[in-house]
């Protein structure tokens, strides 16, 4: 059933169906609804990622070292998780200057260097090439082998027939023709494919599924499961080899360089770099794609080791092991099947071949080809429409790249296992790694530095892994891989100055990146940068923070017509019209009187030049209409360095100025406190030794009476030295009291908290204080209800608070008639205590001043008063500190009521943060 | 600020898949016997594989 028609129609049917769908895709998204604008899409369209090499080759290596294949796949997975930090900072800066591959992207940041991008795109042809190459002879190897049904034969018993019957010129030309038709349709300011993203998605469905298939069928049709091919692969002789680490190809040092190779390839090939970076619709996008692409690998490789083991288990060695996935349903008779893994094969390789030339003849036509035409033919400036030449140039490309990887094919021969080809392809594209990743993170890298550490990279990776590959193909004798290159055997290209331990990708690696790295960190330290690149720098690396306005490094003179036809020339008269009025309406200008254009004009031609014909070009032709007047590299340094010092120094002040205000302001409430506290310092030490100096003098009159006169009565003496003694215990009651308060102001004092019952309290305090009623036949009288809550508090000091007020109302109630009433109430949460009298009562404007120290109401009255006028502020010092409140109601005439609140035990805590307050306060 | 811790938080995470893929560890599984049939080092790097994609699906989700 197998035949050439049959396969032929299939595959046509296949090819035809995949060109539908990116009619359908442009259409839908010339309609304005786009069927690519979702994150899904935007995911699968990422897995162009998986090739022919993963298809086949990894079956392949995975026969040959097991795990080997599998780094391919875990670093992109890292590269993704990475993928918000850098991907999401690439595509934004390629959005904003309309950059459309990767050349363009490390030209544009290194300053719009011609020179540069030129240089990347060669390095991206060169290596990609035996890439291509790779999935034409996938393609080419499969349909010889379908063809043999039902025999199985290995492609190299295959004789490869003339060049015209070989299936992988027609796979190139039907590529190429869909390419040119879908990627080079129209010249797009921002170089975006619909259709094309479309048909890639839909790729990535079909052969996820016919690799699936053709795994479920070798591991559930033809073996019993998962278990059944591992059990009866560990039969092999090498099966150890392959269930652990170790072998030649899978040392840990490999595995690394491996996963470190490809993190950089999903980022920097020229097709990733397409797909993830320009065809994205939506930043956002990213957010699914961050997990779905790796699932996609990771879904596509569950089968991986299952087919390879069970080819080695079915073959026993007599099949090329890239060939397993077709060749096993085959050997079982399945030839629907087989014919579906075959379309598989078929649309993972297309889907390569079809972005890889679209973004690699982008690169031609912008980095290459228009700058040294620009340059050469100085009359094309002037030309007139010039959208035809650059679409000309890019379908030329395409053809070439793909006719130059099918000649690489046919030349190549069978030397190498599909994967050791794309290996190499893809150390050429790690050379851009330290100028891309480079330039967006530091902006020190320089110019110098990326063309430095291009150029060695390069010239090693060409000596490292292509020369070897060219002596494997016999193109170069054995010996220079044997014994180096004119028998020099410290030039041994895979073991350069005699290293050993690495395997040839490793090797490379190691030496390319050593060299890359440390001549573009070393020159770019120790060059200076051109005058525009500072610019650039500053634009790709802060590409997050809101652009600076009005500081464009410009300075010149163009007219707005000039632009437009201009812009006209790559865009058509109609858009390019269009692009400016729209620019007009957003700035509020009218056409007629908008003649002299500006920087930020300008500018915006050239971002949008930079989109069709890539940023180095957009340069050469903007600068062939403008006036520019040059900035030296010193101006540009000093505009760069003054906006940036400038908005740094005036958010430096006004900062420094905040401070110095807040500063001032707190200084000024301390300098204030400062000097009330110093007032008090003076009147407390005043009034202290103007107390004290009150009882000396009396005790030193009366001691001097008794010296003088020895002859006085005894009753006489007794007296006098009476008064001495009251006068030094109120000494001494004095000192206690100023010490004790100093200690409760300072926090020093020492506190005895426990649940009191303030009954007990007032109790005992009443029973001690009859001694200052009974001499003025005052009563006093206490009611306290029968149940009281327990208040946490230290019950001597609370005694001592009742004892001060009851002797403060003992001396102050009536004189004839004294009364003195303790109440006790329950309020909310407190107890709350009244000492009230009968007395004179203390007038409004004292009611606080009997607070402070060595103040007393007595004074008031005229009648010197015993007590030492410390007694209610530590009283109060003291409830304040139990969290509490002590305060008079009074009137004139009308008696005095001293109050005191203490929190009940419960809320303790209430009390404990009360303490702190007051403490801070 | 959002953005940027979910970034950290994704750097963080291809910290460890890096650590999980790499010697020492990887070496520790690299060994003779099977899981469910399955060789161990085989089963190891799918499975952790798998559980690095949850994570990072889980970070993008819960960082909005």
């Amino acid at each position: 059933m197998l035949n050439t028609p049959l396969i032929l129609v299939v595959s046509f049917a296949y090819l035809g169906l995949l060109f539908a769908i990116a009619y359908y895709g442009d259409k839908r998204a010339e309609a304005g609804r786009s069927i690519v604008a979702r994150p899904s899409v935007y995911a699968l369209s990422l897995a162009v990622y998986a090739t022919s090499w993963t298809f086949y080759g990894s079956v392949g290596r995975a026969a040959d070292t097991g795990v080997g294949f599998l780094p391919i796949y875990l670093g992109p997975t890292l590269m993704f998780a990475l993928g918000w930090v850098v991907l999401r900072k690439i595509i934004r800066t390629s959005k904003a200057n309309r950059i459309t591959t990767i050349a363009d992207f490390i030209a544009s940041r290194y300053g719009k260097s011609t020179l540069l991008g030129g240089f990347v795109t060669i390095i991206a042809v060169i290596g990609i090439v035996p890439y291509i190459s790779l999935q034409l002879k996938a393609i080419s190897n499969t349909f010889n082998i379908l063809l043999e049904y039902p025999e199985i034969v290995s492609p190299a018993e295959i004789d490869p027939g003339s060049l015209f019957a070989d299936s992988g010129l027609y796979v190139a030309l039907v590529a190429a023709a869909f390419t040119i038709l879908f990627g080079t349709r129209k010249l797009d300011a921002t170089e975006r494919h619909e259709g094309m993203v479309a048909a890639i998605a839909f790729e990535s469905v079909v052969k996820l599924v016919a690799f699936l298939c053709a795994g479920l069928f070798v591991t559930f049709g033809m073996f019993g499961g998962f278990g059944d091919v591992f059990g009866q692969a560990r039969a092999l002789p090498e099966a150890d080899e392959l269930f652990m680490l170790g072998g030649p190809d899978t040392g840990y040092g490999s595995l690394f360089w491996l996963t470190v190779l490809s993190m950089l390839a999903i980022v920097l090939l020229p097709r990733q770099f397409h797909m993830a970076v320009v065809e994205n619709v939506d930043e956002r996008h990213l957010n699914k794609a961050i997990w779905l692409f790796p699932l996609y690998l990771l879904v596509i490789n569950v089968f991986v080791l299952p087919i390879a083991l069970g080819g080695l288990v079915r073959f026993e060695g007599g099949v090329n092991p890239d060939t397993f996935v077709l060749a096993l349903p085959m050997a079982e008779g399945q030839q629907a099947l087989a014919l579906f893994v075959f379309l598989g094969g078929v649309s993972a390789a297309t889907g390569m071949l079809i972005v890889e030339t679209i973004a690699l003849s982008t690169m031609v036509s912008n980095n290459l080809v228009m700058p040294a035409l620009l340059r050469a033919r100085p009359r094309v400036r002037e030309g007139r429409d010039l959208r035809g030449l650059v679409l000309g140039i890019r379908r030329v490309t395409i053809v070439i790249v793909l006719l130059l990887g099918f000649v690489y094919f046919r030349v190549a021969g069978e030397a190498a296992a599909l994967v050791s080809i794309g290996l190499v392809s893809f150390g050429a594209v790690a050379q851009f790694a330290p100028a891309l990743f480079g330039g967006l993170f530091w902006k020190g890298g320089n110019r110098n530095g990326a063309l430095a550490g291009l150029a060695a990279g390069f010239l090693l990776w060409a000596y490292t892994l292509l020369l070897p590959s060219f002596a494997r193909s016999g193109w170069l004798p054995a010996s220079f891989l044997e014994d180096g290159p004119l028998g020099i055997e410290l030039l041994r290209p895979e073991h350069l100055f005699g290293l050993t331990g690495f395997d040839s990708v490793s090797h490379a690696m190691f030496w390319t990146m050593l060299v890359n790295v440390g001549l573009y960190v070393g020159v770019s330290l120790f060059t200076r940068g051109g005058a525009t690149e500072h610019g650039q720098a500053a634009l790709f690396v802060d590409a997050f923070r809101e652009p600076a306005e009005g500081a464009r490094l410009w300075r010149g003179t163009a007219s707005v017509e000039a632009l437009e036809s201009l812009l006209a020339r790559f865009l058509g008269r109609a858009r390019a019209r269009n692009a400016l009025a729209r620019y007009a309406a957003a700035r509020g200008l009218t056409t007629s009187e908008w003649t002299e254009a500006d920087a930020e004009l300008v500018h915006h031609v050239e971002t949008l030049l930079a989109g069709s014909i890539g940023a180095v070009s957009a340069r050469v032709m903007v600068a062939s209409v403008v006036e520019e007047e040059p900035l030296g590299i010193d101006e540009v340094m000093d505009i760069l360095d003054e906006t940036s010092q400038v908005i740094a120094y005036s958010h430096e002040l006004e900062r420094k100025s905040r401070e110095l205000e807040a500063a001032t302001a707190e200084l000024r409430g301390a300098n204030r406190r400062l000097r009330e506290l110093d007032r008090l310092k003076d009147d407390f030490v005043s009034t202290v030794t103007h107390e004290l100096r009150t009882p000396l003098t009396s005790m030193r009159a009366f001691a001097e009476i008794l010296l003088d006169n020895p002859e006085l009565p005894r009753a006489e003496r007794a007296r006098f030295l009476r008064i001495v003694v009251d006068e030094t215990e109120r000494l001494t009651r004095l000192i206690n009291e100023v010490l004790d308060l100093s200690k409760l102001e300072s926090g020093r004092a020492e506190w005895d908290i426990a649940d009191v019952d303030l009954r007990e309290v007032i109790e005992e305090s009443a029973t001690a204080a009859s001694q200052f009623f009974a001499p003025r036949r005052a009563k006093l009288r206490v009611r306290v209800p029968a149940r009281v809550p327990l208040v946490a508090a230290d019950h001597d000091r609370v005694k001592q608070v009742l004892l001060n007020l009851l002797s403060n109302a003992a001396k102050f109630c009536d004189t004839e008639h004294g009364r003195v009433v303790v109440e006790l109430a329950v309020d909310d949460g407190a107890v709350r205590v009244d000492v009230r009298d009968n007395g004179p009562g203390i007038d409004p404007e004292d009611q606080e001043v009997i607070f402070d120290r060595f103040r007393q109401s007595g004074q008031a009255m005229g009648d010197r008063p015993s007590g030492t006028g410390l007694g209610l502020p530590i009283s109060r010092e003291i409830i304040r500190h139990l969290g509490g409140e002590l305060w008079v109601t009074s009137a004139r005439g009308g008696g005095s009521t001293f109050s005191f609140t203490l929190p009940v035990a419960g809320s303790r805590e209430d009390a404990a943060r009360a303490r702190t307050a007051v403490g801070e306060g | 600020m959002r953005h940027r811790r979910k970034g950290e938080r994704l750097v963080a995470v291809a910290l460890l898949g890096f650590l999980l893929f790499n010697y020492p560890l990887l070496s520790l599984f690299s060994t003779e016997g099977t899981v469910l049939g399955v060789p161990v080092l085989y089963a190891y790097l799918f499975v952790s594989w798998g559980l690095l994609i949850g994570l990072m699906a889980l970070v993008v989700r819960n960082s909005g």
